[in-house]
């Protein structure tokens, strides 16, 4: 309790009556002007509390006169951007693709929606910039099993390889090995050749024998100088880029019993626009044809 | 009142000593009624009033034709496009270091100034200065001068006093609103400001900052006024750093005036007075309500109506004019003796103040004569380092950022140097494989382009080795080069 309140003599105050250890102080309350603006905020306060939700009841709470609501606020603007996206992509799956890569801000919505329908989906298998790894194909180099043209890629994602769709792309690779159509040797010796065609051939090994194997068995398929078939998935093998790796047990395995890898058909999980959305980004991968 | 161990000497009207303790912590404001005044610095003062208001109002107004697509004010700080124009001078985001610079060379013209003259730009061109002797002019016109003004505010509220304070304040929030609405056209096409104002179809930052400048000024110049300087800004706390005995400022010739006192002069031969009758005609017209017989002091603006005040009263008592004058501290201690030697303006501190300038003036003047209208900017894409190909040559991506500054647009041609044979593709155009790449930008453009760079490099041991981008524009030749690498599996 404030025992001894006194005039400071220096500056004529009074001072509060408290004393610490000879220390007193001076009485200085707040400004008016402050406590006026503090008071201002507790009216405030008060009418938020009327205007806007403020009570917790149990399930439910007290809406505020306002009827105000976030959550509404940001579903709002979530349905206004879905309209206008809406109608971009909806361009998009109507306009043929020379149509679209001429049409700067279509071109840059398909590439967003794209990139990152992509992510969500073809990333795993993929990778997330396209470049691939063992087993499924990089998107970003100039090798196309099924073509790199842009209605080409969008075939190949709608319908998928292999994958039980009536217009999926399929190929069988026979199984030359499993199946004894070649012997064990004979299979060293078609590797050996194979091997060459993209330049890891060792220098010394006799290759008529592969080549000739390579003749009546393989290049119905992958042609006669390994340049592959699109029209039958065969790939190149002409080529520094090979899906399983372009070490000689590879090879070998490969001819002996071939790995037949599976890309869903995306139109049971895509729209049309989103899969020629994805088409473009692909394409913009650089590999595109 | 500024240091006592400074170079100007100060004279403490009361020395310390005999001050009373203070009953209040802090001192209560003192009204200054400015009395008016003319006179050789009244005159130059309207004058830079005049030619600096006349600026700030109207310079927004100036068209400047650049040619379509472009706007067509001369003075124009676009933040939204993120352009300045001056004139003729268009400046980027990347040229803001010349505004840097600009303010840099600015602050030195201030040092060199003060050391000079002392605070001219306080007396005559400070925005503050001038806007309160604006409001100043106007309370006069309604009001009265000095006299009439302190006794109707000493006096009852009459209706006389009432229309004349409502009237003076409607005036000064007039100029305060027309200056805050100056102030916004500097930042937004002033036409189209002033129409979407008057039809509240303005952006609500415009209606924002013509309130808050509008609130700003009329505080400032219209209540604030003197406390501004001597509280709020910083200037005058460091000028003594600035001010030193041989610079030219207003002073009293204490040897001349001093004793000071009432009494007769004319036809007198010998009196006890000096030619000062301290009749405090300086300190009435002093705008900051300061004596300035009392020397050099913090709140001095330099503004010199005590010496106009003066030399009319040296006028009418038949003395001398210019007991109060402009003069250096160092004459003034051997005038007494009868002797005037020479001003010395140049001497160490404001040759280096002076060469500093020339130095920052010429070096901001070279780097924007040669600053370049084109610009080139590469990243390497993070991931993949680098694709290899069908016939084993590799490719790296690179996003590329091109800028065309000028106002032409032009073809310019993109092209590589680092290793022969480097194709360059454009994926998003799907164009084919080619040595260069040309590419069509507009006039002011920034865009970015990804561009896959193919080929068989030759020295690629460390898996990297420099790859230069070449930008040059083909209409007039100006080209840009950004360093960057060429990526591969290394070892090879």
């Amino acid at each position: 309790m404030p025992t001894k309140i006194e005039k400071d003599v220096i500056t004529g105050t009074d001072t509060t009556g408290h004393e610490w250890d000879g220390i007193r102080e001076l009485n200085t309350p707040l400004p008016k002007w402050w406590v006026y603006v503090y008071l201002a905020t507790v009216v405030w306060g008060l009418g938020m509390f009327v205007l806007y939700p403020s009570i917790p009841l149990g399930t439910t709470y007290f809406h505020g006169l306002l009827g105000y609501s976030s959550r509404a606020d940001a579903m709002a603007g979530v349905a206004e951007m879905r309209a206008m996206h809406g109608k971009q992509m909806q361009q998009i799956g109507a306009l043929p693709f020379a149509e679209i890569q001429k049409n700067h801000d279509l071109m840059e919505v398909a590439l967003t929606a794209g990139r990152i329908t992509f992510a969500e989906n073809c990333q795993p298998c993929h990778g997330p910039n396209g470049e691939g790894r063992i087993g499924y194909p990089a998107l970003d180099t100039d090798v196309w099993r099924w073509g790199g043209t842009l209605d080409a890629i969008q075939q190949t994602i709608t319908h998928g390889i292999r994958s039980g769709d009536p217009e999926a792309r399929t190929s069988q690779m026979p199984s030359f090995g499993a199946d004894g159509v070649l012997k064990p040797d004979q299979i060293q010796q078609v590797a050996d050749y194979v091997m060459t065609l993209y330049g890891k051939g060792k220098p010394g090994v006799e290759v008529a024998a592969g080549q000739k194997i390579f003749a009546e068995n393989c290049a119905a398929c992958h042609g006669d100088k390994g340049q592959g078939n699109r029209d039958v998935g065969a790939p190149p093998l002409a080529s520094r880029v090979h899906l399983y790796g372009d070490a000689r047990e590879t090879v070998v395995a490969q001819v002996t019993k071939p790995r037949h890898g599976v890309m869903p058909n995306w139109n049971q999980r895509l729209t049309p626009a989103t899969i020629k959305a994805v088409a473009l980004y692909v394409h913009s991968l650089g590999g595109g044809e | 009142m500024m240091g006592d161990q400074g170079a100007v000497n100060v004279i403490h009207h009361v020395p310390e000593a005999e001050l009373e303790p203070p009953n209040k912590l802090y001192a209560d404001r003192v009204r200054v009624y400015p009395k008016a005044v003319d006179g050789l610095a009244r005159r130059i003062k309207w004058g830079i009033l005049v030619f600096c208001l006349a600026v700030y109002y109207l310079l927004p107004w100036l068209r400047w034709s650049r040619g379509p697509g472009a706007p067509n004010q001369a003075v124009l700080l676009d933040l939204w496009n993120e352009r300045f124009f001056f004139f003729n001078l268009e400046l980027w985001p990347q040229d803001i270091w010349f505004l840097t610079g600009l303010l840099a060379l600015g602050a030195v013209a201030l040092f060199l100034v003060t050391s000079l003259f002392g605070r001219l730009w306080c007396g005559y061109a400070c925005p503050q200065t001038v806007w309160t002797d604006l409001f100043m002019l106007v309370e006069r016109k309604i009001e009265g001068d000095r006299n009439e003004r302190i006794k109707r505010d000493r006096g009852p509220t009459t209706f006389g006093k009432v229309w004349r304070k409502i009237a003076k304040h409607a005036v000064w929030l007039g100029i305060a609103f027309w200056t805050g609405g100056a102030w916004v056209m500097y930042f937004v096409d002033a036409p189209t400001a002033v129409r979407e104002f008057w039809t509240g179809t303005a952006s609500v930052e415009v209606y924002v900052f013509i309130g808050m400048l509008t609130a700003t000024t009329y505080l400032l110049a219209g209540w604030a006024r003197e406390q501004v300087c001597t509280y709020m800004c910083p200037w005058p706390r460091f000028q003594s750093a600035m001010l030193d005995e041989q610079t030219f400022i207003v002073t009293y010739e204490a040897w001349r005036g001093e004793p000071r006192g009432h009494g007769r002069r004319l036809g007198v031969a010998e009196t006890k007075f000096g030619d000062c009758v301290d009749c405090s005609a300086c300190v009435h017209v002093c705008p900051t309500g300061i004596d300035i017989r009392d020397g050099a002091q913090l709140e001095c603006i330099n503004c010199g109506l005590c010496i106009d005040a003066c030399n009319h009263v040296m006028a009418k008592t038949g003395s001398k004019p210019w007991l109060i004058t402009w003069d250096t501290l160092a004459r003034q201690v051997v005038k007494k003796e009868g002797i005037t030697p020479p001003l010395r303006l140049l001497r160490a501190r404001s040759l280096i103040y002076l060469g500093v300038m020339l130095v920052g003036t010429a070096v901001l003047g070279a780097g924007l004569a040669l600053r370049s209208h084109i610009g080139l900017s590469v990243a390497h894409d993070r991931a993949p380092l680098f694709v290899r190909l069908e016939n084993g040559d590799l490719r790296n991506g690179y996003s590329v950022l091109l800028i065309n500054k000028s106002r032409q647009g032009a073809e310019f041609r993109l092209a590589v140097e680092g290793f022969t044979g480097a194709q360059l593709v454009l994926p998003e155009a799907s164009g084919k494989p080619a040595g260069t790449l040309s590419v069509t930008l507009g006039p002011d453009t920034v865009q970015t382009v990804r561009v896959l760079v193919q080929g068989r490099p030759d020295h690629l041991e460390a898996g990297r080795q420099p790859l230069d981008f070449v930008l040059r524009n083909e209409a007039t030749g100006e080209k840009a080069v950004y360093h960057s690498l060429f990526m591969g599996p290394g070892g090879s």
